[in-house]
């Protein structure tokens, strides 16, 4: 503990305690905008206010802390808000998916399966799914309560008469327990399948919206289609170049301005757990290691 | 066969009883009765500011009355009260067996999302889950108001007014409602192509046994679609009857005001 000056993860008692009376409701009724009064956070809206709050209301000492930023452990989002909660909470952290109780993420789900007792927290940018097609919150919260959804397809129709095809690709809506339309975050719709049926909690934390909303453990998710054009997920065809996985989202790096790119895992844990099991991909650099090793003796 | 459709024109299919509403001091509607049969076209005509508009609102259940009630028999035959519907089923009621089509279209469409879209809207919302399904009755709609298929997947911002309207109208009705609500269809239109928009109308009207309330300034408008004509004049009906008789003949004062008003063609 080296955060004396800090109430523990930085928010005070009663702000966390009326939190969690928003996790609460949002975890009763699956896919429910719940509202609640979002605090100013040392971090301005759109990195993640939403989704600390969230995890400041959840954590205890005895938690371990993993934080991701579009699958990444290592970028600038995601190590500021691990170190400021290692600074103000103490906790420990981690960038194994495995080892970790509270994941914070932005935009993806991990690869590796989660279980029972993690907790999943989304940082959430725009919780309505509607928004776009109905700007009145009024009239879009009316449409939640009557579960008038028609609309959803409508944005649908548009991308098949658009594009042949469900364009959507990312914060692709889903029906949660068979009843609220909900907006999965702006995670890829790779990603969805995911959701459906995850034996671990999943919260998600909108800041400058002032929303919560969750899915329960081991809850119905499903996404939105057409019986002519059933969802699917969507992934390049290719395999990792560090760490040929098959069936992991790849993020697309550019390597030169000659129009050279390499496909790597998005999901840096998971592309590095392969890696170190001895997995290579065609770019990856394990062979020339091996060989410099190697010249010493030879 | 044709006794039980007797039977079922016999009842109104929209009851109005000493319809009022008033804002504060000022009555904008007062004990206004009437009955809708099927099929039936009904015209309310007058001035601006003598109360259709409220009226059509309060009969849409948009609005609620200071007195009086509305009341609809409902698919199933049996009449409801507007005022003790809940809000569910009002919306229900307004997506699928009413039609509301307004003056201005981009308050009845959404202007941004394609032509198929807009007709396809209703159908997605009481389920329709195949859009193969959902695009072929679009495009049968659109031909059916004459808007070429061609332009399917155009927004209706791109369209012309005449356009807009007759595609407003395929949206209603493609849920096969009962009863429209019409808000002075013609208005903002140049006089041909309201000729044609009626023409469209008087024909779906007829094929359809449609029922129609419409409300309307123009007694043209009111001559050529409409079977009985109700005048209103400061919140109240002053003279109803059928189209002909009211407006070859009219009884009230105000009423003769307004037919000799029109400038002979």
């Amino acid at each position: 503990m080296n955060a004396p000056a800090y109430n523990f993860a930085y928010l005070d008692e009663q702000t966390k305690r009326m939190i969690r009376r928003a996790i609460l409701k949002a975890i009763a009724i699956p896919g429910y905008q719940v509202p609640f009064a979002s605090r100013e956070m040392p971090m301005p809206y759109g990195w993640g206010t939403g989704g600390v709050q969230v995890t400041a209301a959840i954590l205890g000492p005895q938690d371990v802390l993993k934080v991701i930023d579009q699958g990444s452990d290592d970028t600038t989002n995601a190590i500021s808000i691990r170190k400021f909660f290692a600074k103000t909470a103490g906790v420990a952290t981690t960038t194994a998916t495995e080892d970790a109780t509270v994941i914070q993420t932005r935009h993806r789900i991990p690869e590796t399966s989660l279980h029972a007792n993690q907790v999943l927290v989304y940082q959430v940018p725009i919780p309505e799914p509607l928004r776009f097609l109905e700007p009145r919150e009024t009239e879009t919260r009316r449409m939640h309560a009557l579960a008038e959804y028609g609309l959803m397809h409508v944005k649908l129709y548009e991308d098949i008469a658009r594009f042949g095809h469900i364009a959507t690709a990312y914060a692709y809506p889903v029906k949660v327990n068979a009843r609220y339309v909900m907006d999965p975050s702006p995670t890829p719709k790779f990603d969805n399948p995911k959701m459906d049926n995850c034996p671990a909690l999943q919260l998600f934390g909108a800041g400058r919206e002032k929303r919560i909303y969750a899915i329960p453990p081991y809850t119905q998710v499903v996404s939105l289609d057409f019986e002519d054009h059933p969802f699917e997920p969507y992934r390049f065809n290719a395999p990792c170049a560090l760490c040929a996985a098959e069936n992991s989202y790849l993020d697309e790096i550019v390597t030169d301005d000659k129009g050279g790119r390499m496909f790597v895992c998005s999901d840096t844990d998971y592309c590095e757990g392969r890696q170190a099991a001895g997995h290579h991909g065609s770019l990856s650099a394990a062979p020339y290691k091996e060989k410099a090793q190697e010249a010493p003796n030879g | 066969m044709a006794d039980q459709d007797m039977l079922e024109n016999d009842e109104p299919l929209l009851v109005a009883k000493s319809l009022s509403k008033s804002y504060g001091r000022i009555a904008a509607c007062r004990d206004v009765s009437f009955a809708l049969y099927p099929g039936e076209v009904l015209a309310i005509v007058g001035e601006s500011g003598s109360g259709k508009s409220t009226l059509l609102q309060l009969l849409s259940g948009q609005l609620a009355a200071s007195g009086g009630q509305v009341s609809y028999r409902m698919r199933d035959g049996v009449a409801r009260d507007l005022a003790t519907l809940g809000e569910a089923e009002r919306r229900f009621l307004f997506r699928t067996d009413w039609g509301f089509v307004h003056q201005d279209p981009a308050q009845g469409l959404r202007m941004a999302v394609s032509a198929g879209a807009n007709v396809g809207e209703r159908l997605m919302a009481v389920g329709w889950n195949h859009y193969g399904r959902i695009r072929d009755t679009a495009s049968d709609w659109l031909t059916r108001v004459e808007i070429d298929i061609a332009r399917i997947d155009d927004a209706p911002r791109t369209y012309s007014g005449g356009m807009r309207q007759r595609l407003q109208i395929a949206r209603n009705l493609v849920t096969e409602p009962r009863l429209v609500f019409m808000d002075e269809p013609t208005g903002g239109l140049d006089v041909s192509v309201q000729a044609r928009l009626l023409d469209l109308v008087r024909s779906l009207v007829a094929e359809l046994h449609l029922a129609v309330i419409i409300v309307t300034h123009d007694l043209a408008v009111a001559r050529l679609l409409s079977h009985r004509v109700m005048v209103m004049k400061g919140g109240r009906v002053i003279e109803t009857g059928l189209t002909d008789q009211v407006l070859d003949d009219p009884r009230e004062p105000y009423t003769q005001l307004l037919v000799s008003s029109i400038l002979p063609p």
